[in-house]
């Protein structure tokens, strides 16, 4: 077991403290191929105690969250016989992809406070500064937004996805789906006791396009007359090639 | 076997878009149309983002009409001197177009007006074909032999005249810069080519015989189609090239068995079957207007 080995070297280069968290990842980059159908990360790690273990149960919440951009979220209603867009909220900053693991349900691992610091929860992770302005009820589109990036596999909520052995060893693994926007991905580790944070870890996951992805991807944004003018070169010689060949075919 | 589209940012099954791409290419080689207006709602229904289903299949559109035209070159049924002229109206009116579409969509309705463009458009021309259509089907079964639709009209009283020889037609410029001018708008707004509004206005505002105006509408699709394929990659960088080869590949083969079932078809026929797909697309697109949806809320990347 490779990870275990990891772990042993981690333990060794830490400073003492009283309880600290010590972390490793299955993999650190993903790349995204032409091929790429997702992809699970293996988040694991162990506690490191100087003192005896101190009373109350041990919890460890592991979060990965995407890149963050402002949304819009519209709601149709129904005018005159048809459903039309007609309210509209604009949400500040929210994650393209957010997966939150604990050992238990998260409102019996970590507190209120806490998570307002830390904005664990999804709902704590979106920012919807102001949108409050907006409309008088701007919590439901914040809901809906969840509920639909929930359907797609980008948000998750996993309650007791963690396990954690003798209050040391712990693993999880988060499943990262196919329909993955390039970023930094940052990954957060909280060790909490009673709902509180004893102790926090983060490392980043790099989430990038390789190969043709990568240099379709560049093109399009860095030329694109070239890139645009590509396109219909491709789709000229297509619609020739095909014919040529019917005739051929044909003799 | 599932593929990562680099700008579309998503996952999708390549043989669901080859198939896709093969069912609309037969459309476009049968009928003459695009068939952008059938693989834009599908490829929304497969999970493409709006902005990228839109700009590809502009791209998508201009190989299968250039597959498709190249057929029709052999049979000498394209009309170049009435292609150009539609041309010119063409790209003008797409021009105008996307300048309308830019405006709209400042103002956060574009969404419903492009619906509302399809629903309207299409439920109109499908109506007017299909009554026309059985109209002479029933007339010809009465053993009548069917007059020519030669009358004098109102287009040929106007100045300008040109002799358009494949069309057999000598009438003004005016009305084809006119209806190439109006599709074009309305391709721009709606992102299509704009055959399934072309075809018919040939038919029935120009009077030109159906075997000419397929392979002409193609022509000129060709053309309004790359230049918005241009605009869309170089100002929104939509333009998936990976999902536009997958449709590609579909399309320009589909096209190819696709003219040949439309040689061997009656026009009538043709414009029944024209008519008849036209209606189901204005039925899908309609029924989404009107029925309550599942989902009340959507999702738009970026501030307002």
């Amino acid at each position: 077991m490779l990870w275990r080995v990891l772990l042993l070297c981690l333990f060794a280069a830490l400073p003492a403290r009283g309880e600290t968290v010590v972390a490793g990842l299955s993999q650190t980059r993903v790349a995204i191929t032409t091929n790429f159908a997702g992809s699970e990360i293996l988040i694991f790690g162990a506690v490191r105690r100087e003192a005896p273990l101190p009373a109350g149960p041990l919890h460890v919440v592991v979060t990965v969250a995407g890149p963050s951009t402002p949304v819009t979220v519209r709601r149709k209603d129904r005018r005159a016989g048809i459903w039309v867009n007609t309210d509209a909220v604009e949400i500040d900053a929210a994650p393209s992809f957010y997966a939150v693991a604990a050992t238990a349900p998260l409102a019996e691992t970590l507190s209120d406070t806490e998570d307002l610091r830390r904005k664990v929860s999804i709902q704590r992770a979106i920012r919807a500064v102001g949108s409050a302005t907006e409309s008088a009820d701007a919590q439901t589109f914040t809901e809906a937004l969840i509920r639909i990036r929930k359907d797609k596999g980008l948000y998750q909520e996993l309650p007791g996805a963690v396990t954690l052995s003798e209050d040391t060893l712990f693993r999880t693994s988060i499943a990262l789906p196919a329909n993955l926007t390039e970023g930094d991905y940052t990954t957060r580790i909280f060790l909490t006791r009673e709902g509180t944070v004893i102790d926090a870890y983060d490392t980043t996951i790099g989430v990038r396009k390789v190969g043709l992805e990568r240099w379709t991807y560049t093109l399009a944004h860095e030329r694109p007359l070239v890139y645009g003018i590509l396109s219909l070169a491709i789709a000229i010689g297509a619609g020739w090639g095909a014919s040529a060949l019917f005739r051929l075919v044909r003799g | 076997m599932q593929i990562y589209l680099p700008i579309a940012e998503v996952s999708v099954n390549a043989f669901l878009l080859l198939g896709l791409g093969g069912l609309v290419g037969i459309l476009s080689g049968m009928f003459g149309v695009g068939g952008g207006f059938l693989i834009t709602p599908l490829l929304f229904f497969v999970g493409i983002p709006p902005a990228v289903a839109v700009a590809t299949s502009a791209s998508q559109t201009v190989a299968s009409s250039f597959s498709g035209v190249l057929a029709h070159l052999r049979r000498k049924t394209v009309d170049f001197r009435m292609g150009t002229v539609l041309l010119i109206g063409g790209l003008a009116g797409a021009a105008a177009g996307i300048a309308i579409f830019n405006i709209l969509r400042q103002q956060g309705q574009v969404d419903l007006l492009v619906k509302l463009c399809y629903v309207v458009f299409l439920g109109v021309i499908g109506l007017l074909m299909l009554v026309e259509s059985l109209r002479t089907i029933r007339r010809m079964r009465g053993g009548k032999t069917t007059p020519k639709r030669r009358q004098r009209t109102w287009v040929h009283a106007l100045p300008f005249k040109m002799r358009f020889r494949t069309s057999g037609l000598y009438i003004s410029v005016i009305p084809p810069l006119v209806v190439g001018a109006a599709v074009g708008v309305l391709a721009a707004i709606m992102g299509v080519g704009g055959g399934f509004i072309m075809v018919p206005a040939m038919i029935y505002i120009l009077g030109m015989p159906t075997k000419v105006v397929v392979g002409t509408s193609l022509f000129q699709i060709i053309f309004v189609t790359g230049f918005s394929t241009l605009l869309h990659a170089t100002t929104n960088y939509t333009v998936d090239l990976g999902l536009a080869l997958l449709l590609l590949v579909g399309g320009v083969i589909g096209a190819q068995i696709g003219t040949q079932i439309g040689l061997r078809m009656k026009a009538e026929q043709l414009r029944i079957l024209l008519a008849v797909l036209v209606l189901a697309v204005c039925g899908m697109l309609a029924r989404d207007l009107l029925v309550r949806p599942d989902e009340l809320y959507s999702i738009a990347m970026g501030p307002r």
